[in-house]
């Protein structure tokens, strides 16, 4: 590239950059208790992303954001007043986790016996892992002088056909 | 086969057999309630008036205490609300006198559809309320109807009962309750 044309290309670069960090800039700060009323936008953004974590007591299986039923359009509404009032996104899930109990968020918080749900899965592929390397290496190890090529172990019991 | 991979396969596979299996003995729809033994929470609710002489008015919570209080949450639309009408409006008519209120909170359902409800299943002994926007059904949490709280005269969630109210678990629960009122 030219040294112009590079010059050019950082300096756009460098205004997107600029652009993008002003805009954010000038979004409300999420409110914190007492702190001043998050805009319209800010608000609309924080409700989804609040209601959606919260389950449907009615379709148990989907968010109050995306669930059709009167009650997730109440509850969302609570949502929405609470923290137009200032609540944290934490604060109203709060309210409705001390209203239902832990059942109402989608995702289980990752402590005491829930943390079993997060670890779980990477255990096993760790040891899924660990145990393709270990018999690939034990494939693939070379044979000692002198041995058939049918001592390889193959680690399926069978032989192999060689000629 | 050799021990030495049955005793890893064992090793690795009962302990995930053990978690499968405990997880087969809880029921998934057994939504345990936070409510029990908490403080009821607050309301100042309008009565629903069954006819037109009858005037609106405002039942608040705390001006209660001393009284068990049954909150049954119900709508027009509920099958299995038909149920326990029967039992709640008779059960509310042998405490009558008493330090015992029963109230049926309407919920999700239109004053017109749950008037006409209560005409046709041959009225109601108590009053039913207005809970505009469910804002007190999801404050005591409520996932569907019916579900009936029982407050003692402490102020206190003493008891939810999921499902049709019956007339025994309806008065074991009063009888229990009526020492400590006022």
């Amino acid at each position: 590239m030219r040294p112009a044309a590079l010059q050019r290309a950082l300096l756009t670069w460098v205004l997107l950059f600029a652009g993008a960090a002003g805009a954010g800039a000038q979004n409300a700060t999420p409110g914190r208790s007492g702190a001043p009323a998050p805009s319209e936008v800010e608000l609309e953004r924080l409700t989804s992303e609040v209601a959606s974590g919260l389950r449907c007591p009615v379709c148990q299986g989907v968010s109050i954001e995306d669930s059709p039923t009167e009650l997730a359009r109440q509850m969302r509404a609570v949502v929405r007043e609470q923290l137009a009032a200032g609540r944290t996104p934490d604060q109203v899930r709060g309210y409705f986790i001390d209203k239902y109990g832990e059942w109402i968020l989608l995702r289980p918080r990752a402590s005491g016996f829930n943390l079993l749900v997060y670890v779980l899965p990477w255990l096993a592929i760790l040891t899924g892992i660990l145990v393709i390397v270990a018999s690939v290496r034990r494939w693939t190890r070379p044979l000692p002088a002198g041995a058939p090529e049918s001592a390889r172990p193959t680690g399926s019991g069978h032989r192999t056909l060689t000629s | 086969m050799s021990w030495r991979r049955a005793l890893i396969a064992a090793a690795v596979t009962l302990p995930l057999l053990g978690l499968l299996a405990f997880g087969m003995t809880r029921n998934p729809n057994a939504i345990p309630s936070t409510m029990p033994g908490r403080e009821a929470p607050a309301f100042e609710l309008v009565t629903m008036p069954l006819d037109e002489r009858e005037v609106p008015e405002t039942v608040d919570l705390s001006a209660l205490r001393g009284n068990v209080v049954v909150l049954n949450f119900w709508a027009s639309w509920c099958v299995a609300c038909r149920d326990e009408h029967e039992p709640l409006s008779r059960v509310a008519r042998a405490y009558e006198g008493r330090p015992v209120r029963f109230f049926g909170v309407v919920y999700n359902d239109s004053p017109e559809n749950a008037r006409e409800w209560i005409e046709a299943m041959g009225g109601q002994s108590y009053s039913a309320l207005i809970d505009p926007d469910s804002r007190t059904a999801i404050d005591y949490g409520l996932y569907g109807v019916p579900e009936t709280f029982i407050i003692g005269p402490d102020g206190r969630v003493r008891h939810k009962i999921i499902g049709p109210a019956t007339e025994p678990e309806l008065r074991a629960r009063i009888d229990a309750l009526l020492p400590e009122a006022t």
